[in-house]
């Protein structure tokens, strides 16, 4: 019986065996979706086609330089020629470089403060969360409350956060008032 | 969205979601009355907050939506995308009781220079060539432009120094199109915005300041470095990139991470704002205590010169109309109401002039004479 994609009902062109981890599993997929995974097929158009799309590939890469934004293809250079930046992503993508940037447009401050979206909601209560228990953490190591320290460690890694930003940030303190305001 | 040319200046159709948001039925802004009715200056000044030293005060928000570059980035169907979107959200606050929306980039260039001199709209969004739109209150009191430096930045005035009340309509603006449109957030960051020193808030709180006192007593310099201290933007007449105008001085945050935007908006009503108004006001009893004919001699001569010339150049208008305002709300001139200087302050210019007169813009020497005659039927 002919194999039909993973992903949808229709018929699997690529048939792969992968082993990841010493677990063997079997790979099924259409065109359309083998194509979206990067696999190159044999094509009806012979293979100029397949060259044709790997020229594409190659000077697309090429076009954009290596350190541009994956969403916009901004530069931070494009970026401090402009003193625009070319979409939300760039901000996760030249975070630290940024972060440098409007620290110093804004005073020295470095953590909003203030009303969120409400689809933000949980970002805002887990930064809030992190701020908090980076600042006990501070305080149980300035009191030699170890143990506290060790609990409070394991709490913020659980939710993502590093036992370095407690001692890392000078504007900690300013950053739990990340909690403060809402969109509503 | 149309792209003819000057008619309509607005975009009529009413798309799905905007309810009971009406397009505004009478003809494009019906400046003057109700200008001064709805932003509450028409009947005079004392009502007015600090309306004395005050001319207005403006609170502005910059949003982005994600999933889209910045205006700056985006192709010319993204930026039509944009407008598309927020035209389909359901604006909320002070558009509930009507909202007009006109597609900036189909409207001639008289019509965008008038709703730049009535600050709905900023001088690059009057420039601008993409597609870009401006929804109006029918009050006129709020505006949100779509594609200026960001998606959305939405703006409102009030007369006077009123800016907890305008807080107080904008957070209900803004959590209104936080329903409907997905906004580009950062925990650390804030809002994000084209421009990386927006972040944060996105809030630019301001007051345009009436400070002619302190101009005729040579003590402007100390006022700039007042503000310099305080980390305050100073700027002109209209805002960004523009000179002082006359008399008039607007001052706004820099700082839009950190702060909350009502920490910020208390700071500017209890403090930054009053600590102006309080300079200004002690320049003026000074004035008056020390040569109290010397002050009358320039508000007079200024309101002679106003009711007699038949030619009158822009600055001149500002100039005389400034020292008008002054002997208004000192009390020495009684026949003429603050409100009626402030509107006047808007119809002398350019853009209005070519509206009263119903045509194009002039030349330097129409406006020149329009504008005399403008103000000596006014102040007859």
């Amino acid at each position: 019986m002919e194999r039909t994609c993973d992903c949808c009902p229709n018929p699997a062109v690529v048939h792969e065996t992968v082993v990841h981890s010493g677990i063997q599993t079997e790979v099924h997929l259409c065109a359309e979706h083998a194509e979206q995974r990067g696999y190159i097929l044999p094509s009806a158009t012979g293979p100029a086609l397949i060259v044709g799309k790997l020229l594409q590939q190659v000077q697309s890469a090429a076009a954009r330089p290596a350190n541009a934004c994956a969403s916009c293809g901004t530069t931070m250079a494009t970026v401090r020629e402009t003193g625009l930046v070319g979409c939300p992503l760039c901000y996760r993508h030249f975070e630290d470089a940024l972060g440098a940037v409007i620290s110093r447009a804004q005073a020295g401050a470095s953590v909003h403060v203030g009303r969120h979206p409400a689809h933000a909601a949980d970002l805002v209560d887990r930064a809030a969360m992190r701020n908090r228990l980076a600042r006990e953490l501070r305080e149980a190591v300035s009191r030699e409350e170890y143990e506290r320290a060790a609990k409070l460690r394991d709490r913020l890694h659980a939710i993502g956060g590093s036992p370095s930003d407690a001692f890392a940030s000078a504007d900690a303190d300013d950053a739990t008032r990340v909690e403060g305001g809402s969109a509503e | 969205m149309s792209t003819s040319g000057r008619e309509p200046i607005d975009d009529e159709r009413t798309p799905e979601g905007r309810g009971s948001q009406q397009p505004h039925a009478s003809p494009l802004i019906g400046f003057g009355d109700a200008w001064g009715d709805a932003r509450g200056d028409a009947r005079g000044g004392s009502e007015i907050p600090c309306g004395d030293c005050v001319l207005s005060s403006r609170i502005r928000l910059a949003r982005n939506l994600v999933g889209f570059s910045f205006v700056n980035r985006a192709t010319q169907s993204q930026l039509s995308d944009v407008v598309h979107r927020v035209q389909a959200t359901r604006l909320g606050g002070p558009f509930e009781s009507g909202v007009r929306w006109v597609n900036v980039q189909a409207t001639a260039p008289v019509d965008r220079l008038l709703l730049f001199e009535r600050n709905l709209i900023s001088r690059p969004f009057v420039e601008a060539t993409h597609p870009r739109c401006v929804a109006i209150s029918t009050d006129e009191t709020a505006s949100v432009m779509v594609n200026e430096e960001d998606h959305l930045r939405l703006q409102m005035l009030a007369p006077g120094l009123q800016l907890r009340p305008l807080a107080e309509r904008m957070f209900a603006l803004d959590s209104a199109l936080d329903r409907g449109l997905e906004f580009a957030f950062h925990p650390r960051f804030g809002y994000l915005t084209a421009c990386p020193t927006n972040v944060g808030t996105g809030i630019r709180v301001s007051a345009m300041l009436h400070l002619p006192a302190l101009h005729m007593l040579e003590e402007l310099e100390k006022v700039q470095r007042a503000a310099k201290d305080l980390h305050l933007a100073v700027r002109g007449f209209h805002g960004e990139g523009t000179d002082a105008l006359g008399d008039f001085f607007q001052v706004s945050n820099q700082t839009t991470l950190g702060r909350s935007e009502q920490d910020l908006v208390d700071e500017f009503t209890d403090s930054i704002v009053p600590r102006f108004v309080e300079y200004e006001r002690a320049a003026r009893r000074a004035l008056c205590e020390r040569d109290l004919a010397s002050l009358d001699d320039r508000v007079f001569r200024a309101l002679g010169i106003l009711r007699a010339c038949r030619l009158l150049a822009l600055d001149e208008a500002i100039k005389f109309l400034s020292r008008v305002r002054l002997g208004v709300a000192l009390g020495r001139i009684s026949d003429i109401p603050l409100g009626l200087v402030n509107r006047l302050l808007l119809e002398v210019q350019p853009a209005h002039l070519a509206r009263a007169r119903g045509g194009e813009l002039g030349n330097g020497r129409d406006d020149r004479a329009a504008r005399a005659d403008l103000i000596r039927a006014a102040l007859r």
